[in-house]
């Protein structure tokens, strides 16, 4: 199994018809996504990449049955593209797009709490590389062949480093069930949390790595959720241990700003917690591994 | 984006935050025709520096004559004034604000931040002003008032004045601090600022509450809506090269280490200096050229990262994704045609089209180092490091 997307997953493309959404909604149709649509206002009823163009999220769910989008709009319409796929009943999205201004993500984050926790949507992103459960489905702009189909669980902030550890573990042979990227903002859809709690529940994940970075509490909060929830064994990676107090590195959540963000900071919570520290970033696919075989 | 004090004040002003007479010079005669436009008997003049904590380091001066003005004025103009929040190389002072001085009673903090955790807007108070808020959280934490603001609706009346109120303000300053609040929230909404400041917020001996500082950050993501913020920003305040890489859309930090990095992608950049660290080196900037590793990005990377004389190795490592490596490397080529390296390069690809890729590289006879995995890219830019900077001592 995986979480959030397999192989049967109905997917829409939000921004759909732009330059970047028709390059990458391409790359996951070639590599085996389902996707049935996609949104973009003004484009109703005409056709691209052999799919239907709506002019509205709900009559892209209403036709296509979709529960799951996609959203590569530009950072000033992002956040109402958001609600949108939330209001019109979609189960699961993630946000490509990087630069939405915080406040739009603090309404958004608002918003998405009117509906019951059983019908609200799962969001990840903004500002990451996306979602993809190997062999069965990708929402992002990875590359889909460095991953390959196995035991563990992925959840991180970064897209590139995201996939460095993906490629180790591979080069080891070592596959993932789901790789999800919840992005390098400072107000994000979801948090490491939600998604650890999905791994827990997923029974092909044996082992679930979490890649952080400076910045923000939900690296501590994951750590917690781990100790006190968890079975599974859960590896950990902070990025930004020369990063300097003050300053923000690329992401715009990347910066320590308070008290316990600092990476070694966050590793000692890691540690204390009972997580496997990855102790460099050249190190995921051995620490992984070695972890693989005390679980099997 | 940070703005100076005058700024804020300006902006809060319209907000209904009560400030004291002033206003701004470029020049001891400006500071002194201040005065007299200010009136009264005392002064203060303060340099208009991007960083708080500015008393100690020289930046703020009480002056009683003409005389006292244009001293301070002389001294602090075109002075480096460098605090624990500006790093070592300091910031430049270009512009005075001479504002009319008050005798001060009482001393409170105000903030107004994004919080992480709640997600929402979070208002921080203390009646033990003056001090920074870190400080206070360490020795008074019990001081401490929060508000937390519910986004749907925006901060209500009812959340300032329990604010006040649990201040101990007397009633007379009861609802001019509500007003002050309420003003602060509005401008950081409807501005799109990360964080608004008033430290200190001070209740004046004659009855008054005045913000006697302050500070503002905006959103940088949502400056394309507000061309008047976007206005305000100074230049001479930014580090020259973190300036120029982001006018070139390159994302820079500018560090004390030796080794420039050039990498795609923030996390991948912040684990390949930490993986610098670990091989014994230290990092001389973060640099994330971004997803296009194009040959005019990759040049321009070269020169950014040259400008910086400690460095003495450049470090590139590239994820490419949906780049392909071979496309990268031709960049990494036609980038070294075009800019003269006077160090060591050591160059990593990783990911699609990898084989090609290297292939181009060493075919291209460029004298670049290349590694194969992170560690070592890390150990190769380390070594390559030591051997030039022992060369360079030597002759």
């Amino acid at each position: 199994m995986s979480i959030l997307l397999d192989e049967k997953t109905k997917v829409i493309v939000q921004g759909f018809t732009g330059n970047i959404g028709t390059f990458h909604a391409q790359e996951m149709i070639d590599y085996g996504t389902n996707v049935v649509g996609g949104v973009t206002p003004g484009k109703g009823g005409t056709k691209h990449l052999d799919r239907p163009v709506f002019h509205t999220v709900k009559d892209a769910v209403r036709a296509t049955g979709a529960t799951a989008s996609i959203i590569f709009v530009p950072p000033p319409f992002a956040a109402d593209s958001i609600m949108e796929a939330a209001d019109a009943g979609i189960k699961y999205c993630v946000c490509i797009t990087d630069g939405i201004p915080s406040h739009d993500m603090i309404r958004v984050k608002r918003y998405m709490r009117r509906y019951k926790a059983e019908d609200r949507m799962c969001l990840t992103g903004p500002n990451c590389a996306g979602t993809i459960s190997p062999g069965k489905g990708m929402m992002g702009i990875m590359p889909g062949h460095i991953y390959m189909q196995g035991p563990v669980g992925i959840v991180g902030r970064s897209g590139t480093l995201g996939y460095e550890a993906a490629s180790q573990m591979k080069a080891l042979g070592i596959g993932v069930t789901t790789s999800v990227g919840i992005g390098g903002d400072p107000i994000n859809g979801s948090s490491f949390r939600d998604h650890l709690e999905r791994f827990e529940a997923d029974p092909d994940t044996k082992v679930v790595v979490i890649i952080g970075e400076i910045g923000g509490p939900q690296e501590a909060e994951a750590a917690m959720y781990a100790k006190e929830h968890m079975k599974k064994p859960v590896l950990g990676y902070i990025a930004g241990l020369t990063a300097p107090k003050g300053r923000r590195m690329g992401h715009a959540g990347a910066i320590i700003s308070a008290f316990g963000e600092s990476a070694a900071e966050k590793v000692e919570i890691l540690k204390e917690c009972g997580v496997t520290v990855v102790p460099t970033p050249a190190d995921f696919g051995v620490t992984v591994s070695k972890i693989l075989e005390k679980v099997k | 984006m940070d703005i100076h004090e005058y700024q804020a004040k300006d902006i809060l002003k319209g907000f209904g935050v009560q400030t004291l007479p002033g206003g701004l010079a470029y020049s001891p005669e400006q500071a002194v025709y201040r005065t007299s436009e200010i009136g009264g008997e005392k002064w203060v003049v303060k340099a208009q520096i991007h960083s708080g904590a500015r008393g100690k380091a020289g930046g703020i001066k009480v002056c009683s004559t003409h005389e006292e003005v244009s001293e301070a004025a002389e001294d602090m103009l075109g002075k480096r004034l460098v605090t624990h929040q500006t790093g070592p190389q300091g910031k430049i002072v270009g512009r005075l604000y001479v504002e009319s001085a008050c005798d001060i009673d009482r001393e409170i903090y105000l903030g107004f931040v994004l919080d992480r955790t709640s997600e929402r807007v979070m208002v921080v108070c203390s009646g033990e002003g003056g001090m920074e808020i870190e400080e206070i959280a360490r020795v008074r934490p019990e001081s401490i008032l929060r508000q937390s603001v519910e986004p749907a609706v925006g901060m209500q009346e009812f959340q300032a004045r329990e604010i006040a109120f649990g201040l101990g303000l007397s009633k007379a300053l009861v609802s001019q601090a509500v007003t002050t609040i309420l003003g602060c929230y509005r401008a950081l909404r409807d501005l799109d600022a990360t964080m608004v400041e008033i430290n200190p917020l001070v209740v004046t001996k004659d009855g008054r509450l005045l913000a006697l500082d302050a500070k503002m950050a905006f959103d940088d993501n949502a400056l394309f809506r507000r061309p008047n913020i976007a206005e305000l920003r100074d230049k001479s305040q930014e580090d020259p090269r973190e300036m120029q890489a982001a006018d070139r859309g390159l994302s820079y930090v500018g560090l004390e280490g030796n080794i420039g990095c050039i990498i795609n992608g923030a996390g991948l950049a912040m684990a390949t200096m930490d993986m610098i660290k670990h091989e014994g080196g230290e990092p001389a900037n973060f640099l994330d050229i971004g997803g296009g590793a194009s040959p005019e990005r990759v040049a321009k990377a070269f020169r950014l990262v040259q400008m910086d004389a400690n460095v003495h190795a450049i470090l590139v490592n590239i994820f490419a994704g949906i780049n392909r490596c071979d496309w990268v490397a031709e960049g990494v080529v036609q980038a070294m045609q075009k800019v003269q390296l006077n160090v060591p390069l050591v160059v990593r690809l990783a990911g699609t089209r990898v084989e090609e890729g290297r292939k181009i590289l060493k075919d291209s006879n460029m004298p670049l180092i290349m590694a194969d995995t992170l560690a070592d890219a890390a150990k190769k830019s380390v070594a390559a490091w030591k051997e030039h900077a022992a060369k360079k001592k030597a002759g």
